[in-house]
């Protein structure tokens, strides 16, 4: 089997029925899906496999043999943030930051699929399967919409993590 | 984790393989599945992988709509007929749906907290069959035969129904989370002249189920003559008792039947 994952075509050696995102994590070392529920109930394993968004915990790595994978890794050109990262980032969308992950992948493929501005129904349907337990919702799609617009100011300040250091921490939420 | 890994080509490879389904895992759209899979709670001697077997397919043959049992969930949005395209979209999530297929949701057995299969209500009221093979030979048969049978070491290779100029009502009670089960859901068809009703039921009981005392008195009160509600952790029977005729009533004037 193989996977064209984040552009790179990888030969995969994981028995057929392993999940997509034990692939991923375990095979291939990219983390950015997490291994929340798996079970499909909380979204954040969420991939793009051919440009639509899917489950990777739910989605064994036979059915998906050949096809292009999208993570969170493949966002952004040259490690710039994407323009829906950059939105999550000014809009204070991420507290813990679990979730996110997949609801950047799943508001990326929102944003494909409408070529446009979306408004808050859509987010919501597009979003209605993932779980956020921070941040009650309305900055993500607040920043969701905001990404859809092209309404963002790009990222100043992005903390960086300097060794020996204490972790830098993101500025404050305004809440 | 597997021993032995089937990839069948075509419904036939597939129903040949399958045999009479004697140890042997089917493996469908995998959102029910692949969790115990991985969690270690099945673990298939061999496992028949459905995704190449040409089943995933929606085509209108004549005045039949042929519906293949690996077409994503997803695709039933763009179905021909709104039992199903208005349906569709309350079952589970957007990225779920792109995986479940029609025919896992039709042979999942209940689960221990709900009972699925929402498909079984649009399908049984757009007087849909089931094509399956398996144990006892190869069968055709009404969906609520289907669900109301044995269906151990049965595999599902296609439904199809007749197409032509319906009315149709959907009610749906569920709690709002795009997960959740239905607390009930109703569908009813009908000829414009009002002819050819069917109604069905999904959510309430272990399985959906034809209401035909409702057909015969069009009356909504008369679908707990139909339906035996059951408790389970998505909603008690007593309160499934108090909506249904509700629900039905409700399906039944969207049909606008004079």
């Amino acid at each position: 089997m193989k996977l064209i994952v984040n552009g790179v075509e990888e030969a995969i050696v994981s028995p057929p029925l392993t999940p997509l995102l034990h692939v991923l994590r375990d095979e291939l070392d990219i983390t950015s899906p997490k291994a929340g529920c798996q079970q499909g109930g909380c979204g954040t394993c969420t991939v793009l496999v051919d440009g639509e968004p899917r489950r990777s915990c739910l989605t064994a790595v036979a059915t998906v043999d050949g096809a292009a994978i999208t993570t969170v890794e493949g966002l952004g050109d040259d490690g710039a943030l994407s323009v829906v990262q950059e939105a999550f980032y000014n809009h204070y969308a991420a507290q813990c930051g679990f979730c996110t992950p997949g609801m950047v992948i799943a508001a990326t493929a929102l944003i494909d699929r409408k070529g446009g501005e979306v408004d808050r129904d859509d987010v919501l349907e597009a979003l209605g399967g993932h779980y956020c337990r921070c941040t009650g919702y309305i900055k993500i799609v607040d920043a969701v919409i905001g990404a859809s617009r092209g309404d963002v100011e790009g990222v100043r300040d992005v903390p960086v993590s300097v060794p020996g250091e204490p972790e830098v921490l993101p500025k404050g939420s305004p809440a | 984790m597997t021993a032995d890994v089937l990839f069948p080509t075509s419904a036939d490879e597939a129903s040949s393989l399958y045999g009479d389904g004697t140890d042997i895992t089917v493996v469908g759209g995998g959102t029910i599945l692949l969790p115990e899979i991985a969690a270690g709670r099945v673990r298939p001697g061999r496992a028949l992988m459905l995704h190449r077997a040409g089943l995933d397919t929606l085509r209108v043959d004549g005045d039949r709509v042929v519906i293949g049992a690996m077409l994503p969930i997803a695709a039933l949005l763009d179905a021909p007929d709104e039992a199903l395209s208005r349906v569709a979209p309350h079952l589970a999530d957007r990225e779920v749906r792109q995986g479940a297929t029609v025919g896992g949701n039709l042979a999942a057995p209940a689960a221990s907290d709900a009972h699925r299969g929402d498909l079984g209500a649009p399908l049984i009221a757009l007087g849909a069959r089931v094509r399956s093979t398996g144990a006892g030979g190869d069968r055709l048969e009404p969906v609520e035969e289907y669900l109301t049978g044995d269906r151990d070491r049965r595999l599902v290779l296609e439904i199809d129904y007749a197409r032509f100029e319906r009315r149709t009502g959907t009610t749906s009670l569920r709690r709002r989370h795009a997960h959740s089960y239905s607390i009930a859901a109703v569908v009813a068809c009908a000829r414009p002249d009002g002819s050819d009703l069917r109604v069905a039921v999904s959510g309430a009981s272990p399985t959906s189920v034809r209401c035909r005392t409702v057909e015969a008195t069009r009356d909504a009160n008369d679908v707990l003559s139909d339906v035996e509600p059951v408790d389970d952790a998505v909603a008690s029977a007593e309160y499934r008792r108090a909506v249904l005729p509700k629900l039905v009533r409700e399906a039944l004037d969207q049909l606008e039947l004079a």
